[in-house]
This record gives structure tokens, sequence and C-alpha cells, in this order.
């Protein structure tokens, strides 16, 4: 049977914005700065224009990645916290793999691992945000040693490399879970999805209404 | 054919599956000799070095010494650097002419990132060729010697170029020309090597039992040499490093980590496309049909 | 130089003190580098900084600015006492067996015939005995009480070490490792290079601290031969041609005198001037001073110069009193001068007390500065704040900036230190208006020599007779006025036998072939041979060597004749023998002299008892100046007019030297109680005087005026290097940058620390470089009674942190 589908809202519009903004200046800081680690891919480079520009802009659309990703962190932090329940998701994890999550664990807004997820992303983004300023030529490394600069070019792609792994976690995850997408685009998921992956917030959410 | 070196036997970033155009090397490597012994601070090479490569620095101030221009600049490729040392009552003061050393294992060539901006030539020269250069700076942290300077300008990096252009047509460096003393030379590293023996051994017939010649293995040797009345301590000659290399965590981050890094994502990939062939796709409404069922 | 820059690699020991060779001649000290490395030679920097000569030294002694007297005295001391020095050549070759005056006497710091009136000495007993035939008496056993040699010995026997090691500051054990690395080269087969600069020629002293050194120099034997020598490395490219030229007030070319107006006659002129013979036998070259002067004369005056009117000896000018610069300076603050014509000078940055020269200008109705840059001088009526604090308005100066050339915007010859006559070739057009110098001055002459004919006028016939037949009278060639110099024969010149030698209208290739009849013309006898019919020899560039030993007789051309090395043939015994077998420069090729260099004597045979002082008339060197010197015959150590220790610790009642020229104007010095410091004014490698503040490339590497002192000055004063310091004397201040450095140190002298503040010259309110004020606002108008070279290297200061 098929009635018209329900929905509920996820994702408030300024999220929305924000989350691609922050996928945006992620694709271009992932390509750039993948050219510039790997003298292979040096030609990803251009997707900023030039080698020349990419040494520009790498950094300024670090700073976007960074503003983007502080709307997002005060708009989900209240509810990256650990809560009961975590721990049970966390003992079943090869049983969410295997795509049962929704037997093993009811999930409110997020699940254990997503808040994992978050907080690598928070701490990344932020060393990432640190050592790139220290490197940003010409406008701040001439103000630290060398042996500073040295730590932080290594520690920022390191650094990078996690994050560009937590990342690639993170859309696999909406990619395997179907129907996340639209919750990013449209702002809103189908009652069924919510039910399956967030039943403790779908029910939260319809009590307030009621 | 185009003008073109085609002896680089380096190259930044590029690969060594396609090495850099190279059939030109039989070349012999040449070095410049500094003697410090002989040296008296007239910075006549620094006043040449801008003359010869059209470099002009801003007139500065004074800043209470002789040194002038106080460090290295993009348009100040060699400085003096003068110390005073006081050892058992006796003065002495240390001249040392900096700038590039021309590492055999150069560390900006291994730190930089765009293709072709560090060239290593098979006389053993290590050029900036500044259109590749891109201003990222990480030449200045591969330098064991803290040469490379970022010009503001136009965002690139520059530093003494061994008067490549010079030495190509047979011609020695500026420097080496006008140095009234004699104290800096060049010719082949063979020979200066040769030349730093007669110097060294002539230091020591004077009581510096300690001279020697500054070539140090850790970057491989360079191709700017140093005759030292007091080789055991080099860092006298204001502060040139005893024992330099290129950093360990330079060497760990422009070597292992990178196919590390690429096994990593290939793995991660990996990772997620088998899960999602072995799994499958996670549909609401798959379970909507199993809840009613 | 009476050796040259090539020949200091010879040297087994490079003495540098009264200068600083590696920073102000650092492309000739290449030759001191390579002594040290091809020939094993020491390097000794008697210096009271630790300079760039220092830098590269075996042993660096210091002492107190204007001691060096004292020091060297005290080496002259060690020399004697201790029996190092070479007694056959002294005995031979320096007058060191004359017998001087019995009324003549030293003591209490005073020599004999003192005139108190006119403050300066008759020096009338400073002679020699001469016999009945007029040549001077000797005891060649120098054991008569009066020979020389014993009065030397007396003389210097006060300045023992401890007594140097009081006055100079210098530790004893210094003092005496200096004297023996010098006494060292006391043995026929070892020499030492003297080299020198203004760091002895600027001070009341200046002309007896190099005096020393030549005394040294003969006691050691080390004149005449290859590596030795009293070498003066010259502070401008050309300013060796200058001095043979004789651009100075009472001089004329090549060393020749400007009359005094007590000679009224040519006759009596030459009568004056012309040496009689004092040793027996001896050559006295300088007895051909007429035909030099008479030759001379003929240049000047051309056909207008005949037997009748004295070869126009009347149109030359005669002098009551020396007009050097420094006697302009005070006539102008006096406003007893209307006009003053620079050339090449920056006289406001270059002339002690800078607000006096300031003062001095404004008085001037007109200035004319020839110059190839804007210079202060030509701007001195410029307000520049507190660096040039004038008011215009009240300066009423016409001042006509007339740009000229720089070196490489002409073509001509420069004479370097070792007196080898370059020629060099235009490499540029000067820009603008510039001009080479002899347009400028051309044009000036043929102006004022319109004028004179038109409205006539003082001294008219000076320029009206003056030969000026140059084919662009407007712009002399360089080469017209090179051969002009050389000279040339008016007539056929024939020798004893009727012989033709030189026929009329030939240049000469010897000055030998001047003649004192009105025959011969020539611009300057010394450089006679430099452009002969064989071509100019200054533009000659072949660098063989054949010796070995860097005597390049075909690279240019060096004065006298060619000779590299002056009284060569003191570099060999009275046989003939070398004194060492190594340097062997000329020899005795069995009926004349001849070898690697040109030999600097006559024809006569070893043995024949000919001296090889030729140019004295004794023939031999002087350790006693007789009246040659104004301070005495023997050199004593006075103290710089300003004095950090207010007396002299060997005769209090004579503190400075008595003969010094002080002006009216000037005689207000400053004392230690308020100026406890010791400045001392130097150049840095970076900058050649105050031209190249207006160069970028060397404002770039020295862009700002600093004064250097030592750590326990600076924390006496509580400041650090980089703080801005006011350096006042009584004349005025400046404000710089403090260089704190081990270089400079406190000295002990007379039982008080003397500390030293070093002052480089460079900078200005003018160029491209940061402005600042001129360092010679400090300094003291004062000059040395011979030279009249100001006392720039010693004089009181005050500093504080500003």
């Amino acid at each position: 049977m098929s009635t018209k589908e329900q929905v509920v809202t996820r994702h408030s519009f300024p999220v929305r914005v924000a989350h691609w903004l922050v996928v945006l200046s992620f694709l271009l800081l992932a390509i750039s700065g993948l050219g510039l680690f790997f003298p292979s891919l040096n030609w990803m480079t251009s997707v900023l224009g030039s080698p020349q520009l990419a040494q520009f802009l790498h950094p300024v659309f670090g700073v976007v990645m960074v503003l983007g990703m502080v709307i997002l962190f005060f708009g989900n932090v209240a509810h990256a916290f650990p809560e009961k329940g975590d721990g049970q998701w966390m003992m079943h994890m090869v049983d969410v793999l295997k795509g049962h999550e929704h037997e093993v664990a009811e999930v409110g807004q997020y699940n254990a691992g997503q808040k994992m997820l978050f907080w690598t992303i928070i701490g990344l983004l932020a060393i990432l945000l640190v050592t790139g300023i220290i490197v940003w030529q010409p406008y701040f490394a001439p103000f630290f040693a060398v042996s500073i600069v040295r730590l932080c070019l290594f520690l920022h792609s390191l650094c990078a490399v996690l994050l560009i792994m937590a990342i690639f976690m993170h859309a696999y995850m909406g990619f395997w879970y179907k129907g996340t997408l639209r919750g990013m685009v449209y702002g809103t998921v189908t009652r069924s999805w919510a039910k399956l992956h967030h039943p403790r917030w779908l029910r939260q959410l319809e009590g307030k209404k009621k | 054919m185009t003008l073109q070196s085609q002896d680089y036997l380096e190259r930044s970033a590029t690969n060594a599956l396609r090495p850099p155009p190279q059939a030109r090397d039989a070349q012999l490597e040449v070095a410049k000799l500094i003697d410090v012994s002989i040296c008296i601070g007239c910075k006549a090479c620094q006043v040449a070095c801008s003359g010869w490569n059209d470099t002009r620095e801003e007139v500065g101030f004074n800043h209470g010494k002789l040194d002038n221009p106080l460090n290295l600049t993009p348009k100040t490729w060699t400085v003096m650097r003068y110390n005073e040392i006081e050892e058992n009552g006796k003065l002495q003061w240390l001249i040392r002419k900096d700038g590039c050393m021309h590492c055999s294992e150069p560390g900006c060539l291994k730190a930089c990132p765009s293709p072709g901006a560090i060239v290593k030539h098979a006389n053993g020269i290590v050029d900036f060729v500044s259109e590749n250069c891109i201003g990222c700076g990480y030449c200045i942290a591969g330098c064991p010697f803290d040469v490379p300077r970022l010009n503001e300008k136009d965002k690139r990096v520059y530093k003494c170029t061994l008067c490549v252009d010079r030495v190509s047509v047979g011609q020695e460096p500026a420097c080496v020309k006008t140095c009234p003393t004699g104290a800096i030379r060049f010719g082949t590293k063979e020979d200066m090597k040769k030349l730093a023996e007669d110097r060294v051994e002539e230091l020591k017939s004077r009581g510096f039992q300690n001279a020697g010649l500054y070539d140090p293995e850790g970057v491989g040797g360079t191709h700017v040499m140093y005759v030292l009345h007091h080789a055991d301590r080099p860092e006298l000659y204001s502060g040139l490093p005893k024992d330099p290399k290129i950093s360990p965590l330079v060497g760990f981050w422009k070597g292992i980590f990178k196919p590390l890094v690429a096994a990593g994502f290939a793995a991660t990939f990996a990772a997620a496309a088998l899960h999602y062939m072995a799994v499958g796709p996670v549909k609401p409404e798959d379970h909507e049909e199993e809840e009613k069922a | 130089m009476t050796n040259h820059w090539v020949d200091i690699k010879n040297a087994n020991l490079v003495l540098v003190m009264g200068g600083n060779a590696a920073e102000a001649h650092p492309v000739g000290f290449r030759w001191a580098i390579d002594a040290k490395i091809n020939n094993k030679a020491k390097i000794l920097v008697v210096d009271p900084r630790f300079t760039r000569s220092a830098a590269v030294a075996d042993e660096h002694v210091r002492l107190r600015p204007g001691t060096d007297i004292a020091f060297l005295s005290g080496v002259l001391n060690y020399l004697i006492t201790n029996d190092k020095y070479q007694k056959e050549y002294v005995r031979e070759y320096t007058n060191a067996s004359f017998i001087v005056r019995s009324d003549f006497d030293f003591a209490d710091g005073m020599f004999s015939g003192w005139d108190d009136a006119k403050k300066q000495y008759n020096r009338s007993s400073w002679n020699y005995e001469f016999d009945e035939d007029g040549y001077a008496r000797r005891d060649p056993t120098l054991t008569h009480p009066r020979c020389v040699f014993n009065l030397l010995k007396k003389h210097v026997s006060r300045y023992t070490p401890d007594v140097v090691s009081n006055i100079c500051g210098t530790p004893e054990v210094d003092f005496l490792k200096a004297c023996e690395m010098i006494a060292e080269t006391a043995a026929p087969d070892k020499t030492m290079t003297s080299l020198y600069a203004l760091g002895w020629t600027e001070h009341t002293v200046g002309a007896q601290n190099i005096r020393t050194m030549a005394m040294i120099q003969l006691m050691l034997g080390n004149i005449g031969m290859p590596g030795g020598g009293i070498n003066a490395l010259r502070g401008h490219t050309n300013v060796q041609g200058l001095t043979d030229v004789g651009v100075m007030a009472t001089a004329l070319p090549g060393y020749l005198a400007l009359p005094h107006e007590r000679f009224a006659t040519l006759g009596a002129y030459l009568e004056g001037n012309t040496p009689k013979t004092t040793g027996r036998g001896q050559v006295n070259y300088w007895s051909n001073y007429p035909k030099f002067f008479i030759s001379l004369l003929k240049s000047f005056y051309g056909n207008k110069a005949t037997p009748e009117n004295e070869y126009g000896y009347h149109w030359l000018p005669k002098w009551d009193k020396m007009y050097d610069t420094m006697q302009f300076m005070d006539m102008m603050e006096n406003s007893e001068v209307n006009g003053f014509i620079v050339q090449g000078y920056n006289v406001v940055a270059c002339m002690p007390n800078k607000n006096k020269s300031i003062r001095a200008l404004s008085n001037l109705k007109f200035l004319v500065v020839i110059d190839p840059l804007s210079c202060e001088t030509a701007n001195f009526w410029q307000n520049h704040g507190e660096f040039n604090d004038v008011d215009p308005a009240s300066i009423q100066t016409e001042v006509f900036n007339l740009p000229s050339s720089c070196f490489a915007e002409e073509e001509g010859s420069i004479t370097n230190s070792g007196r080898w006559v370059q020629w060099h070739w235009q490499g540029a057009e000067p820009p603008g208006e510039g001009k080479t110098d002899s347009a400028v001055i051309a044009e000036i002459m043929m102006k004022v020599r319109e004028l004179y004919e038109k409205e006539g006028g003082a001294g008219a016939e000076s320029f009206l007779n003056m030969r000026w037949d140059y084919s662009q009278p407007k712009h002399p060639a360089s080469d017209e006025i090179a051969k002009e110099i050389n000279g040339r024969a008016l007539a056929d010149l024939t020798d004893a036998n009727g012989n033709v030698v030189v026929k009329k209208g030939q240049l000469f290739s010897s000055f030998a072939q001047l003649r004192d009849d009105g025959s011969t013309e020539c611009g300057m006898w010394i450089y006679a041979g430099c452009w002969t019919e064989a071509g100019n020899q200054m533009a000659r560039r072949d660098n063989a060597d054949p010796s070995g030993l860097g005597n390049h007789l075909g690279w240019s051309w060096a004065w006298p004749l060619n000779r590299r090395i002056l009284y060569n043939r003191a570099s060999l015994d009275p046989s003939g023998k070398p004194w060492d077998p190594k340097r062997e420069i000329i020899s005795w090729q069995g009926n004349k002299w001849g070898g690697f260099d040109v030999p600097d004597f006559t024809a006569a045979a070893p043995g024949s008892g000919v001296n090889p002082f030729i140019m004295q008339p004794e023939g031999v060197g002087r350790l006693f100046a007789i009246d040659k010197m104004a301070e005495g015959p023997f050199p004593e150590h006075y103290e710089p007019m300003e004095s950090p220790i207010g007396t002299n610790p060997l005769h209090p009642d004579v503190v400075t030297s008595p003969t010094v020229r002080v002006f009216a104007n000037d005689s207000n010095f400053g004392t230690s109680d308020q100026y406890p410091y010791v400045a001392t004014t130097y150049r840095l490698t970076e900058h050649f005087h105050t031209l190249t503040k207006s160069a970028r490339l060397n404002a770039i590497t020295q862009p700002e005026a600093f004064a250097e002192i030592s750590e326990t000055l600076a924390e006496k004063i509580g400041v650090q290097s980089g703080d801005i310091v006011k350096v006042t004397s009584i004349r005025g201040y400046v404000k710089v940058k403090a260089a704190v450095t081990k270089r400079v140190k406190a000295l002990q002298v007379n039982g008080q620390t003397v500390e030293v503040v070093g002052l480089p010259i460079h900078w200005g309110f003018k160029g491209a470089a940061r402005k600042t004020y001129l360092t010679n606002v400090l300094t003291p108008s004062v000059g040395d009674s011979n030279t009249q070279t100001p006392e720039f290297k010693a004089f009181l200061v005050n500093i504080e942190k500003a």
C-alpha cells in the first residue's frame, strides 16, 4: 500500500547551508591539499585555478570551512554528548555494520558513531586550523620558528589525511543509509527513515508535538 | 632545441619513475670555498651579489653592529655575519659569509611540493625556478641552514643561485669574482677540497689545531664549503650548524608517510566498497514492510 | 709607498699600524693575505680597536689613540737595548755615525732652539758637525757621544716597556710581543712592511708618527728591500697623483717649492732650495733642482719664459704664510675671504669642526662647488633640522654647483699608492650637464683670462702669460696634459761630445735629460718618461714577473723612471751583494746596474762609497731628521691637544706639541673633566668617505651612523647595542646608534681607565643613506705643524644615552 509519505524535519535551513558550505570547502581543500601532498597529483591544485592560486586559496577555504563548521558545531553540539544507550550501540558495532542497527539500539538524535565522528572532525579541524595558521605563508609563518613550522606542516598533513578519511566515512554512511541525503537537502526525512535510524529522536519529536 | 639545461639530477615534486631530463650529466661537481680565516668582512660579495642579480634591498637602519642587512632576505642572497668571541683572553672576530650551501641532499628540494620549482643541476647547483614556485614556504621548513626567503611582493621564495647563469657559461659566481682577498674561491669540488687541505694545513701551522673543512655529511656534502679555524665548533661562526641534516620529521613527511597515506586511503575506500557490496544498502522502506509483516 | 702594493707579498711581517689596511684598502690587502699564505708571513695589527685587519692578523695589540710615538720609540729602545738591528745597514746606510752639533740638546720635552715669541724652533742647532770642506763628520765606530746613534739611544732610553705601557695603555706583555715580532726582521733576510694611512697622519704629531716608523725600518734594514719599506696607503684613488702634482698651499709639481716671499729673485730661490752635498762623494740628486724648476717654468709660460725675465719667476705667487684649507677656513670665519672654489672636496663634511665650516662658508660672497654629486658643501645653507640647523635666510653666500664627472667618465691617469701611474679610458659620458674637471677648470680659466684682457687687474700677468696651447682651449685633452707633464726638448739637446741626444720637439724619456738653460720644458720632472716617443708608458699592461717578486716593470709606469722600489740600492750591501739572495732585485752587471727593477742609483760601482739614499745630500737615511721637522729632529711623545690624562707623563710641563698651529678662533679645547672619553674617527669598508652614501648599494650595507663603544662603557652609561647615544665634544654633538662591541676596550693609562669611542665618518644630511649629523661636528680644528693635517684621530667627548 502506498499512502502519501509522512516526513519529519531533521535539519534547519541554516544548518543545511552551513553543511553544504563545509562540504564544498572541504572538497576544494581536500583536492588542492592532496595536490600539494602528493607531487604526482599536483594537477589537482588546479581545482583552485593554478598551483599559485591554490597556495593562496587553500587556507582561505580552510577558514570558510572552519566558519561553516562553527555553525554546525553550535547547531549540533547539544546532541553530541554521550547518552545512555550509546554504550549498547558501541558494543554491537558489528551488528550495526551488518545493517542491524535498529535491532541492537534505540538511537536518539545521533548514534554513538555519529557523535564520535562529530568530535573527531571538530578535533581534527581545530588542529588543522592552528597548524594551518602557523604554516600560512606569507602572513603568519614568518613569525614562528622553523622547527615549529616543520612540526605543523607534518601535523597538518596528518590531520588532513585523517579528516578526509573521517569525512569519507561520514559520506559513505549517508550513502549506505538510503534516505539520509534528503535530510541535508530538503531538511526533512521520511518518518520511516527516522523510525528506523533514530526512533528515540522520532518519539521525542512526536511526543513534543502532542 | 629550446634553451634548457637537460642536466637536472633532481627536480622537486617529480616522481623518480620519470626523472627529469638529465642526459647532459657529464659535468664535474663545482664548489665555492669560503676561507673565513682570510675573510676581512668587507661585504664586497654582498654588493656584487646585488649588482649582478639586480636585487636592491631597502636602505635599512643600523642595529648596533656591523651586520647589514641584518639577515638574508628575498633580495639579499648573501650576508656577512660577524661574531666576537673571547677565549683565554684572546679576542677573535669570526666573520662568515652566509647564504645557500647548495647541499648534495637539499632539504628545500625534498620539501618542495611544486614540480620543478627547485632543481639540482648535474654540477651540484641547487636552484629555484621561480615561475614554478607557489610560495608555500615548505622549502624554508626543509632547509637545515635557514636560507630560503619568501618575497612578500610576488609570494615566491628566493636564495643564492650560485650564479648559475654565470657558471653555466664558464664564469665564476659574482661574489667570487669580486672578493678582494681571495677568501672566496670557485672551481671543481675536488679542486676546492685540495685547496682547502692546503689552507687547513697552513692554519694548523699557525696554531689552529682544530682547523678544518666544513662540508657536512649530513646533507651529503655541500657545494659551498668553509675553511674554518675552529672546525670542531662551527656554531661559533654565527650559528653555523654543527651537524646539519634534513629534519627527520621532514624526511618522514616527504618520505614513507606518502605511501602510507596512499595505502590508508586505498584501504578506506576498499573497506567502504566491500562493505557496501557485502551488506547492501539500508532502505527504510524495506523495514516498513518487515514491521508490517 | 717606498715600495708598492704587489711587493707586500714579499714581507715576513706585515705591520698594520696607523691605518686599517683591510678595512680601507681591501683590494690591496690581498697582497698582505698573499704574504700570509705564500710567504708564511705574520700580520701584526697595532690599533686602538680590533679592526677588520685585526680579524685576520696573528696578533692584535691595543694602544691609546695618539700615543704611537711612545709605542714606536719603545720599539726603537727595544731594538737598541736588545741589539736587534741590522748593524751594517745602520752603520753604512743611515746617519747613525754622523756627529751632531754640540749645541743640540733635548731636555724636559723641548729641543734646543725654542723661540717662545714665535712659538717655533730656531732649528740651526739641529744639524751635523761639518768639516772644513762642508761635509758632515762621521764616526763609523758609533762610539762618539754625539753621534746620531748614541743621541738616539739616549733619546729613546726613556721609553722603557713600563713607560710605554703607562702612556699607551698597552699591556706590557703585548707590547713586548709586538717588539719581538718586529725585531725578528732585523735579520738581513727578513723584512717587515709597514702599512699605514691616516691613522698616523691625522694627529698633531702625524708626520712624526711616520718618521718614527721610518727610523725603525732603517734600523731593521728594511728600506729599499723587497717586502720592506714605509708604505703610505693613500685614501683616494688618485691622492698620490694629487700630492705629486703639488695641489697644496706651498708646493709646485714634483715636490718643488712654491716660492716664499723672502726669495725675491730666481737666483735666491734656487740658492735657497738647492741642497749642498754634505756627504763626501755622495750623489745629492736634488742638486739638479734648477733643471727641474726652470723646465717647469718653461712648461708654465712657454715662449714668454726667457732668461731675461727669469723664466717668468715673478709671475708665480709668493707666499707669506701657508694658505692651506685650515688657514682658509679660519680666514673665512674672520670674513677675510670673498670667494672659494671647492673641487672634488666635501669641505663641510671633511674639515674639522663642522660648525666652524658652516660659519666660514656663510661669510663668503660666492662659493663654487665642482662635484659629481650634490654634496653637503653645496647645500650647506639648507636647513636639515638638527642635522644642519642653519637659517638659510641669513646666509648670503651665492653657491654655484658645477657638475663634474666621475673617474670612469673621463680618460687619464690615476697614480696609486705604489706610484704606478696607470692610464685609464673613458667608460661613459658624464650624465646631464656634467663635464670633466679639466673642462670645468679650463672654462673658468678662459673666462677669467678674457676678463683680465678686457679689464686688467692684480695678477693679470700670471694669467695672460700662462701657456695655454691646447687644441681645444676649453677642454684640454688628457693626452695633451700628460705629454705636457712629461716634457719635451725645445731645442736639439747635445751631450758633452756634441752628439744630439734628444731632438727638438721630442718627448723626454728621463728627467736626466732636463736642462736649466731654458732648452727644455717639463710639467713635472718626476713624471718625465711617462709618455715618451715610444708612446704612452702608463697604458702598458704586461704583467710578466720574471723575478717572481711582483716587480711588474711592463705594467703601466711608475715614477720615478718606472722604478718600483725606492732606494733599491739599499737592498744590497756596500759591496753589491744582496742582503738576502732571494730578494736580489738589482745587481751590478759589469759596468752598470740592472736587474728586475730600475736601479735607484747612479753608475757608481760597488764599493765606491756612494751611498744609496741619493736624494739626501749626505747620501744616507736619516735617523736624525736634522732641520726638516717642525717639532724636532727626533720624534717625541706629545699628547693629543685633547688629552684624557691632561698631562704628559714624560714631561708634565710640555704636554702637547709645542709647535702645533692653533688659530685664535679654535683655541678652546675640551678637558677630561667634562669630556672624559677619547674619540677617534675612521672609515669603514662599506663606504668611501662621504661619496658613497649617495650610492644605494653602499647605503644598504651601512645605512646609518653609529658609535662603537666598549661593553664597560656601555654598562657605565646604561646603553645597549642599537640604542641612540648623544656624543658631545666642546664643539657640538651628534646623536647616533650605539654599537657595543668587545672590539673596543678600556685602557689603563697613567693610573686611570680610559674608554675609547669609535666614530665612523660616512654619513651626512645628503645622500641615499639615513640622514644624520656630520661626525666632524665633534672634531677639533687643529693641525700637524708639518702637514697641517687636522687631529681627527684623538679628541675628547662625552657620551650619554639620548
